[in-house]
């Protein structure tokens, strides 16, 4: 058996599997398909400093090879979650990976200030919803947003801070240095690409929201391409997903230079995903002989 | 633990135009299966997402489930020839609730939204049932439904068959004269918002089957939101867990 433990921020994972926020909830309903421990890690949905409501519905449309989704944030707030749900998490032997958007930096900052008390292991900045209106994706896309949004909740944060990029900007390498000078430890990608689904019957968009978050199989080229593209240009670790299915897409994201990658949009077709994901990894490590699954992370060489 | 399972397709037949009746073989989900539950089922193909399907009826190891060619994912279900294989999650959601105390129960369906309806009109053995339907064409079931209640009273929009006008008509008229201590229903929206305001208005209690789009299905992406009356965090709540069977008085039907 090869060693799939990832040391991530300084925290241990014990394989590099962990899921998408916003797709597992807070992992109880998965956690009856396969058992929460087989994960290294789980991300919760994301939280909000106070609880929302999110979209009128559909929030949900299919698109080839994905899905778009216009939740927008329904949660019950970062101090339900702080109180009643992480300590619920915290017996299960995984690392928890807390997401969390603000409306504004205070906002975050009392966000991370709330979570950096409890047992989650890494807070991950959320600056890349498309289904909010205010917050999310608006400060995501800035280079100075994003610095001195990090720069400040640095401060407040004494757990590993990972900021989660948007694909929807022109150069994501710009966004992913300007969080590593604000002081991030890790960066996570991708978050969802904004899209649109007409109805040519009602001409109108299936999404109440009208516009949603491409993800699925359908964004995973472009996550490839992000990912190497940050592993590139800054010295962080990373957590790659987007639209990642198999234990070779696992592989594939870290040859592109992530450290840990989640499965998402991918456990609605298969929640017990996990399972043949590790397989197949195991599967390629053994017929390429390797020992250790650190020696793959960003390991594909270009042309 | 819950598992998705490969459950063989037995038998099938098209019992309306674009209108199948499957029936699949899985110990484990008939045995668990209530009434008003639903399975989430992987239509093949390239579609990414699985297609909630309500349980017209269980037992003996077998599940039975009707639905209506609607788009790309249940075109590529209805493909599927006996002795292929299905993948399944399920038994999924909250199903209708059934009281010992209740003497005279209605059930009350329209359209597609009658298959649900059926395991539990079973169950119930003394129900009054109301079934719409577009037109003659469209009438499935009555034979089936008329076998297992104790009343089947079937209608059609255009008065093609059976009573002439919208069932939820019907099942007015039929309240002016009788008592109903419990309702039950499934159907297109129209009617549902039609049959939650006759409960409301006579005080009788009103469960209600609801359809929407869905992700995971088990409760965990909050796609499949429908409102409901509470404020904040709880406006929303999960059609796939919380429902699809909710009682009238907690959701709104609003679009
Ligand atoms: C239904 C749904 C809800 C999501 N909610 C969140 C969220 O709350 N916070 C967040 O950072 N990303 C959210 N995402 C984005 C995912 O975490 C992930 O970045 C994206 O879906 C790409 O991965 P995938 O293709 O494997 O799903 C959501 C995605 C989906 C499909």
């Amino acid at each position: 058996m090869t060693d799939m433990k990832i040391n991530f921020c300084g925290v241990e994972f014990k394989n590099p599997i962990v899921t998408a926020s916003g797709t597992f909830g807070f992992g109880m309903e998965y956690n009856e398909f396969a058992p929460l421990a087989e994960y290294g890690g789980i991300g919760a949905k994301g939280l909000t400093r106070v609880p929302r409501a999110g979209n009128p519905p559909p929030r949900i449309a299919e698109t080839p090879s994905g899905i778009l989704n216009s939740i927008g944030l329904q949660n019950p707030g970062v101090e339900y979650f702080a109180e009643y749900i992480m300590p619920i998490l915290a017996e299960y032997d995984t690392n928890v990976i807390v997401n969390i958007s603000g409306n504004t930096v205070e906002e975050y900052c009392e966000m991370a200030e709330i979570i950096s008390a409890t047992d989650a292991a890494l807070v991950e900045l959320n600056i890349s919803c498309p289904n909010v209106k205010h917050g999310g994706l608006a400060f995501g896309t800035d280079a100075n947003v994003v610095n001195s949004l990090t720069k400040e909740v640095r401060k407040h944060c004494t757990k590993p801070l990972v900021v989660k990029l948007s694909p929807n900007v022109t150069s994501i390498t710009e966004i992913a240095k300007a969080a590593e000078d604000g002081g991030a430890d890790g960066l996570s990608l991708i978050n969802t690409l904004l899209g649109m689904k007409i109805d040519i019957e009602t001409k109108r968009p299936i999404l109440k929201n009208n516009t949603g978050g491409l993800s699925g199989p359908a964004v995973k080229p472009v996550a490839v391409r992000m990912i190497h593209e940050v592993h590139n240009a800054v010295k962080l670790p990373l957590i790659g997903m987007g639209g990642v299915m198999t234990g070779s897409d696992v592989i594939e994201l870290m040859l592109a230079g992530a450290s840990l990658v989640a499965l998402g949009t991918s456990l609605f077709a298969k929640p017990d995903l996990i399972y043949d994901v590790k397989r197949d990894m195991q599967s390629y490590m053994d017929r390429h002989n390797i020992e250790d699954i650190n020696t793959i992370i960003g390991a594909a060489q270009m042309w | 633990m819950k598992k998705q399972e490969v459950c063989k397709l037995i038998k099938k037949s098209e019992i309306a135009d674009g209108i199948f009746d499957f029936i699949i073989e899985s110990a484990d989900i008939a045995a668990e299966a209530q009434c008003g539950q639903f399975l989430h089922i992987a239509c093949g193909g390239n579609m990414f997402l699985r297609r909630p399907i309500s349980i017209c009826d269980a037992s003996n190891g077998e599940i039975r489930f009707i639905f209506e060619v609607k788009g790309e994912g249940t075109k590529l279900l209805s493909k599927k020839a006996v002795g292929d294989v299905i993948d399944v999650v399920g038994p999924l959601g909250h199903g209708f609730e059934i009281k010992r105390s209740v003497r005279k129960p209605i059930v009350i369906g329209g359209g597609i939204g009658v298959f649900p309806l059926y395991k539990l009109t079973k169950q119930l053995t003394n129900a009054t049932v109301f079934l719409g339907f577009r037109n003659k064409s469209r009438v499935v079931m009555e034979d089936e439904f008329d076998a297992v209640s104790a009343l089947t009273i079937v209608g059609t929009d255009d008065g093609s068959y059976g009573y002439n006008g919208y069932i939820a008509s019907a099942m007015e008229g039929y309240l002016n004269l009788n008592d109903c201590d419990m309702i039950y229903s499934c159907g297109p929206m129209p009617m549902l918002r039609a049959v939650k305001k006759i409960a409301e208005e006579r005080g009788i209690p009103c469960q209600i089957s609801l359809e929407q789009r869905m992700g995971c299905g088990i409760g965990a992406c909050l796609a499949c939101a429908c409102e409901t009356k509470k404020d904040g965090t709880e406006r929303y709540a999960k059609v796939c867990a919380n429902g699809p069977v909710f009682y009238s008085e907690e959701v709104t039907l609003n679009d």
